[in-house]
């Protein structure tokens, strides 16, 4: 270990602390708290009443779910596709791996489009989707569709490292321990991925939350049925209605501070969880 | 218990190949119907009256304003952004303070914001009917409504992207090379430039080209801020919002296809920029404890 | 090498701007962007030959409603063209950015055009909608924008109203029960009307399309490749987008003069006919009987013989917690 006075052999540490400082203040810090300024200047019985409206739940709700939702399938399909991509061979892998950050890469607004022009009645897959009587585009469906587009990356790429650390002896003694393959799966190398896929899961989960880009094209935008969060926000500002936008985008903004907080917290975890086992 | 684990054996020579073709066969289709079908349905729909349409539609003076606007966006954001996230990493790696976890965590802060938000806040902050908005606006400075207001908005959402790659990079490195160079004499920005930038510079590029493909794809932020003005304050993924509500999706597609493209090419590179900075931190630290190469992927 | 680059981008930016000697900002709402398209062109021809000046014109086109609060932020319009009155009463009333009596610098209204609102339907008329009535009806599906930010939507949603009410009977109880009949129906809310004409014509929701004329007409010309029709209601509204200069922009920029010949042009018998061209009512009697053929012959009724006035039924059914969130909230 490195003491402290070791440490101040290098130099800049004033430079460059005061340049980040300064930085994130200006760009983070000042714009967020004029948020909070703004917020503050309603009392939380008003801030209470915005939120309450049934427009507003129905808004909430439904981001929550749809989120809740799509990081559910990213995280089931997630794991999958993880667990494939690091243990098997097979041809075309690398060129799948390399497409899993695809949504990180691509704008949401062309995903938008894209999603959309797919999924309505007359796109490719909406028209299959019709025949057995399933809409998709301007569905809540839809929303889902976007939404697991767009947190795809997060859960895959956060258990690829864990699942290939996991050494390959540990399922060979279990096995020869008798334990059949859902059993290694189960009680040995699912409580080791546990960790990593609830982070990959909080991850997805929160960027579905704010997403806008993409659902805002593929979402009917109906209020009470398919309108999210973020556009809740933007229709409000749209409407003059500045207060009812400061308020809401403060509640998701505590809300997303404590994803924030859970994932550090998961992440912390899994990181000691795997140095024990 | 050997013939039991021969059994064993051979039962999982047998049944795994059917789970493996199952688990193979999900991954290719949920990925290749998720992923790889809506980036094909962008080439497609694109060129779907062919090449002359497709060349067409670039060349609108609109589509090409909005690319020059949104290449000026990038000019400004990743050369920032990239700068903020050396001196970050710099003082984070580096050095132990209290409240790191606090500034990492204040750090991430805009990867939680809901672009919309982002954008709401500038309009806020710059508005003519804020203080400082109306101050400005009355000494003729135009932030939001005008690029301005599209570069900083992009900063904040591209904000913490460099920075994330360096960070774990730096600290997997350690302090021995530069504390060798500054004993041996050398000055700071000597240390800098021979020891440090040659050691980060796989994963600072690959950090700015994250940077470049966001900040050229930022839609909800730039939507609020932009104020729509054509051939002015229009980014592409705007314009392609435009084209589409227009009913021009060729030319929707097309001027998509020009993001989706830039977007292959990240993903290009970043492969190319993984493999290059593993490479280094073996050769770096084969005799570091800290071994590994770091996963840098949580954006 | 870097820095090289982000100059040289900002010389080709610097040397873009200096090209056009005034630039004119034409904040609009959401279905005149082909109308302005083609009048500005002609105009930035005449401005030269009259001056020799080079007027280039910008334009920024969305909801009616959303685009006057961009105009009071700080999006600093020359001229604003929007669907409704109350949309630049309130540059006033918020933002002071033009005399309360902008209404009467300009003929009829500061109204160049008119319009209406007219139900478009898919081919052949499958669900036989004809009238209001027909609206309300349980499995017709009709599309509307959102009238908090569109103009067009305010329109649509003032003329249902004064349908109802004008019935043999109708009283207000009625006309609200109708309303919230008809947005029981509505399966999804755009922010401007061009965003509902794409939701009924390129994705193929809705049996009926509450639209513009123009709107409507221009699908059908040009989009619609004889897939819609236009149905006539027995009576709608008359719609009266009206137009101002912003003094308080336009005196900052130095355009007030170029930005008051723009507006003047669009009452010319040249600017007249791009309206009618463009399926917009002209105001010029003589150029509305050449074109008259095109446009039905329709009973409409006024805002302000319904409704009194834009702030009043702003007010009444458009304002936070007004009529209009009271139909939505009991939609269900």
């Amino acid at each position: 270990m490195k003491t402290r006075g070791q440490k101040r052999i290098l130099p800049g540490f004033g430079l460059t602390m005061g340049f980040t400082l300064v930085y994130l203040s200006l760009i983070v810090l000042i714009p967020l708290s004029t948020l909070f300024l703004k917020a503050s200047s309603l009392s939380l019985r008003e801030i209470g009443d915005i939120i309450m409206t049934s427009r507003s739940l129905a808004a909430y709700r439904l981001s929550f779910g749809a989120s809740f939702a799509a990081a559910g399938i990213n995280a089931v399909f997630g794991l999958i596709v993880a667990w494939v991509l690091v243990r098997y061979k097979f041809w075309g892998k690398a060129l799948l791996d390399g497409l899993v950050d695809l949504p990180f890469a691509l704008p949401t607004a062309v995903a938008g489009i894209s999603l959309t022009t797919l999924y309505s009645e007359k796109g490719w897959l909406g028209g299959v989707l019709a025949e057995v009587g399933i809409k998709a585009a301007y569905t809540r469906l839809g929303i889902v569709i976007a939404l697991t587009f767009i947190g795809l990356p997060f859960v895959v790429r956060t258990l690829q490292p864990v699942i290939r650390e996991i050494d390959p002896e540990v399922e060979e003694a279990s096995a020869g321990l008798g334990a059949r393959r859902w059993q290694t799966f189960l009680y040995v190398i699912f409580p080791n991925l546990l960790p990593a896929l609830l982070t990959g899961f909080a991850l997805a989960f929160a960027r579905a939350l704010g997403e806008y880009g993409s659902v805002v094209f593929i979402s009917g935008n109906m209020p009470n049925k398919t309108e999210i969060v973020p556009l809740l926000i933007m229709t409000k500002f749209e409407e003059y209605d500045y207060a009812g936008a400061t308020a809401i985008a403060a509640s998701m903004l505590v809300l997303s501070f404590l994803l924030l907080l859970t994932i550090n917290l998961l992440q912390w975890w899994s990181r000691r969880h795997h140095a024990v086992a | 218990m050997l013939s039991l684990k021969k059994n064993r054996a051979a039962n999982a020579a047998s049944q795994p190949r059917l789970v493996r073709r199952i688990l193979i066969g999900s991954t290719v289709l949920f990925l290749g119907l998720f992923l790889l079908l809506p980036l094909i349905a962008v080439f497609a729909y694109a060129l779907e009256q062919g090449g002359t349409a497709y060349w067409m539609a670039i060349k609108q003076p609109e589509a090409l304003a909005a690319l020059r606007l949104t290449l000026m966006t990038v000019a400004v954001a990743a050369p920032l952004n990239a700068l903020f996230g050396i001196a970050a990493a710099w003082a984070i790696a580096k050095f132990e303070f209290r409240g790191k976890n606090i500034l990492i965590t204040l750090i991430d802060l805009p990867f939680t914001v809901s672009p919309v938000i982002a954008g709401a806040m500038f309009v806020l902050l710059f508005g003519a009917r804020s203080a400082m908005g109306g101050w400005l606006l009355d000494r003729g400075i135009q932030i939001i409504f005008a690029p301005p207001g599209i570069f900083i908005a992009t900063i904040f959402v591209t904000f913490p992207l460099v920075a994330r790659e360096l960070i774990p990079l730096m600290q997997a490195l350690g302090n021995d090379d530069e504390e060798a160079a500054v004993s041996l004499g050398a000055g700071p920005l000597q240390t800098f430039w021979r020891i440090t930038l040659p050691n980060i510079r796989w994963g600072l590029l690959y950090g700015v080209v994250l940077c470049v493909a966001r900040a050229m794809g930022e839609f909800g932020a730039v939507s609020v801020v932009s104020g729509h003005i054509r051939g002015v304050t229009n980014t592409m993924p705007l314009q392609i919002e435009i084209l589409y509500n227009e009913y021009d999706y060729v030319a929707a597609f097309s001027v998509a296809s020009l993001l989706a493209l830039v977007s292959l090419v990240t993903l290009g590179g970043k492969k190319i920029f993984e493999w290059k900075s593993r490479q280094h931190i073996i050769d770096q630290s084969a005799y570091s404890a800290q071994g590994g190469p770091v996963e840098s992927t949580a954006s | 090498m870097k820095r090289f680059l982000f100059t040289g981008i900002v010389l080709i930016l610097v040397a873009g701007a200096a090209w056009a000697d005034i630039e004119l900002l034409n904040v609009s709402y959401d279905p005149t962007r082909e109308l302005y398209q083609d009048l500005n062109a002609v105009f930035a021809r005449q401005w030269q030959a009259q001056t020799g000046e080079n007027v280039v014109i910008r334009q920024s086109h969305g909801g009616s409603g959303k685009q006057a609060r961009s105009v009071i932020d700080g999006l600093e319009a020359d001229v604003v063209t929007l669907a409704l009155a109350y949309d630049i009463d309130v540059l006033e009333e918020k933002a002071q950015l033009l005399p309360a009596d902008w209404q009467s610098r300009l003929p009829n209204n500061s109204c160049p055009y008119t319009s209406t609102i007219v139900f478009l339907v898919r081919k052949g008329n499958p669900k036989g909608i004809k009238d209001w009535d027909d609206l309300v009806r349980e499995g017709v599906s009709v599309i509307t924008p959102n009238p908090k930010t569109s103009g067009g939507a305010r329109w649509n949603y003032l003329a249902a109203w004064a349908y109802a009410l004008r019935r043999p009977g109708g009283n207000e109880a009625l006309a609200k029960d109708f309303v919230t009949r008809l947005f029981k129906n509505v399966p999804v809310l755009d922010t401007g009307a061009r965003g509902s004409t794409t939701t009924f014509v390129e994705r193929g929701m809705g049996d009926v399309l509450l639209s513009w004329e123009n709107e409507a007409l221009l699908a059908v010309n040009k989009l619609g490749r004889g897939e819609f029709e236009i149905v006539m209601p027995s009576v709608s509204i008359l719609a009266e987008p009206p137009v101002a200069v912003v003094d308080k922009y336009a005196g900052k920029h130095g355009t007030r003069a170029v930005a008051e010949a723009y507006l003047r042009h669009l009452y010319s018998n040249e600017g007249q006919e791009i309206c009618a061209r463009h399926y917009y009512r002209p105001s010029n009697p003589e150029v509305a009987k050449k074109y008259e053929p095109q446009f039905p012959k329709i009973t409409l009724f006024t805002l302000a013989g319904e409704f009194g006035s834009w702030k009043q039924a702003q007010q009444i059914h458009f304002a936070d917690g007004g009529m209009f969130d009271e139909i939505f909230e009991g939609r269900r």
